[in-house]
C-alpha cells in the first residue's frame, strides 16, 4: 500500500489499482489519513513561487554556444573537397615520380667521398683538360682489360 | 503544429540552430527553478542550466532519440545538481550560519526581512513569508535524492519511469525514494500540514 499512496494522491493509477486503494482506505483509517497528510503536502508545494531566469539568460546562453569550436568529424575529411583533391594528386604525382627515377639516382655516402676527394682536381678542370702531356697517356685500363690480362700472360707462359 | 522536442533536437542534429533556440524557450524556465530548488542559489542555477542547454548543444550530432527528451535533459541537470550540492556543502554550511534572516521575494528569490516594509497588510504578508520560508526550508532539508525526486515529481510533472531512469534506479524504488520524501515533508510541515487539512 505504501509504494500506492501517492500514486493513488497524484491520480496516476490504472482504474483497477485506484478502486483496489479505495477499497483499502475505506477499511484503513491510518491510509485514509496518510491519503489526507500527502493531499496537504502537495498542496503546500503547490504555494512555492517560481522563478523567472533573468533577462541576460538567453544571450549568456547563445554567447557560450556561439563560443563553442566547430567540431569537424573525422569522416569529413573523406568528403569531396578541393583541399582533399589536391593533397590526393600531388600524393599520387611524388609516388609516380620515385618509382620512375633511375636506379642510381641518389648519392650514396660512398659516392659522396669520392666526388670530395676530387673536388681539388675538378676544381683544375679546365687546365687538366687542356694540359699536353696527359693526351699522350695511353687509354686507361677498363676492368675488362684487367680481367682479360692474366689471361693473356698464361697463354704466353 | 508545435514540433515535438525530439524533432526539434533531431533538427538541431543536422544544424538548425532555430530549433535550438526553440528548445531553449521551452525549457529554460523549467530547468532554472528546477536548479534553483536544487542548489538554492539563482546564480549557480543560472549558470548550472546554461551549462545544460551548452551540454546538449555539444552532443548534438551523436544525438539519438533512444529515451523522451525531458528524461536525458533532466538527468543532465540533475547530475550537473547533485554535484554542485555535494562539492559546495561545506560552503553552504558556513554561510548558513552567518546568514542573515531572509524572506522571499515575489519572484522567489531571498532578500533580507526590511522592518520598514511598506506593506499594506505587513502581518498577513509576513505569516505568508514565514510559511513559504518553511516550505522551502523543508525541501531543503530532504537528501539530495529525495529532494531531486520530489522536484521532478511535483513539479516537472514527470512519470516515475521517466525520474527512475533520471535518477539511475528501479521504478519500484523510487517509489519507496518518494514515498519517504514525502513522509519527511509530512513530518516537517506539520502545523502546516494540519492548517491545511482544516480548510
Amino acid at each position: 500500500m505504501e509504494n500506492r499512496i501517492l500514486s493513488y494522491v497524484d491520480g496516476r493509477l490504472k482504474e483497477s489499482e485506484r478502486l483496489e486503494v479505495e477499497k483499502h482506505l475505506a477499511g484503513c483509517t491510518a491510509c485514509e489519513l496518510r491519503v489526507a497528510e500527502f493531499r496537504a503536502v502537495t498542496g503546500l508545494l503547490d504555494e512555492l513561487p517560481q522563478i523567472a531566469p533573468s533577462p541576460a539568460f538567453d544571450v549568456r546562453v547563445r554567447a557560450r554556444v556561439a563560443a563553442e569550436p566547430v567540431k569537424v568529424s573525422w569522416w569529413a575529411w573523406m568528403a569531396p573537397s578541393p583541399r582533399v583533391a589536391l593533397a590526393a594528386a600531388l600524393l599520387v604525382a611524388c609516388t609516380v615520380w620515385v618509382g620512375l627515377r633511375p636506379a642510381g639516382f641518389g648519392v650514396t655516402p660512398a659516392t659522396e667521398a669520392e666526388i670530395n676527394q676530387n673536388m681539388p682536381v675538378l676544381e683544375n678542370y679546365d687546365v687538366l683538360t687542356n694540359f699536353e702531356p696527359l693526351t699522350e697517356l695511353p687509354p686507361p685500363v677498363t676492368p675488362a682489360d684487367a680481367q682479360q690480362q692474366p689471361a693473356d700472360d698464361g697463354q704466353a707462359n | 503544429m508545435a514540433r515535438s522536442d525530439v524533432q526539434l533536437m533531431l533538427d538541431v542534429k543536422s544544424g538548425d540552430e532555430e530549433s535550438f533556440e526553440l528548445l531553449l524557450h521551452r525549457y529554460r524556465s523549467p530547468l532554472v527553478n528546477f536548479l534553483y530548488r536544487m542548489v538554492r542559489n539563482r546564480e549557480q542555477a543560472e549558470d548550472l542550466a546554461q551549462e545544460v542547454f551548452l551540454r546538449v548543444y555539444r552532443a548534438r550530432a551523436e544525438y539519438v532519440p533512444s529515451a523522451k527528451f525531458t528524461t536525458w535533459l533532466f538527468r543532465i541537470a540533475t547530475n550537473l545538481a547533485l554535484n554542485n550540492v555535494r562539492d559546495t556543502r561545506h560552503q553552504r554550511m558556513e554561510m548558513s550560519l552567518d546568514a542573515p534572516l531572509m524572506a522571499d521575494s515575489e519572484d522567489g528569490d531571498e532578500r533580507p526581512l526590511d522592518v520598514a516594509d511598506q506593506h499594506p497588510d505587513i502581518e498577513q504578508h509576513l505569516v505568508e513569508q514565514a510559511r513559504s520560508k518553511m516550505i522551502r526550508h523543508a525541501i531543503e532539508k530532504l537528501p539530495e535524492k529525495q529532494r531531486a525526486a520530489v522536484l521532478l515529481h511535483k513539479y516537472q510533472e514527470l512519470d516515475y519511469g521517466e525520474i527512475a531512469k533520471i535518477l539511475a534506479c528501479s521504478e519500484s524504488a523510487l517509489k519507496s525514494l518518494l514515498f519517504r520524501a514525502y513522509e519527511a515533508l509530512r513530518v516537517e510541515l506539520a502545523p502546516l500540514v494540519a492548517q491545511q487539512m482544516k480548510h
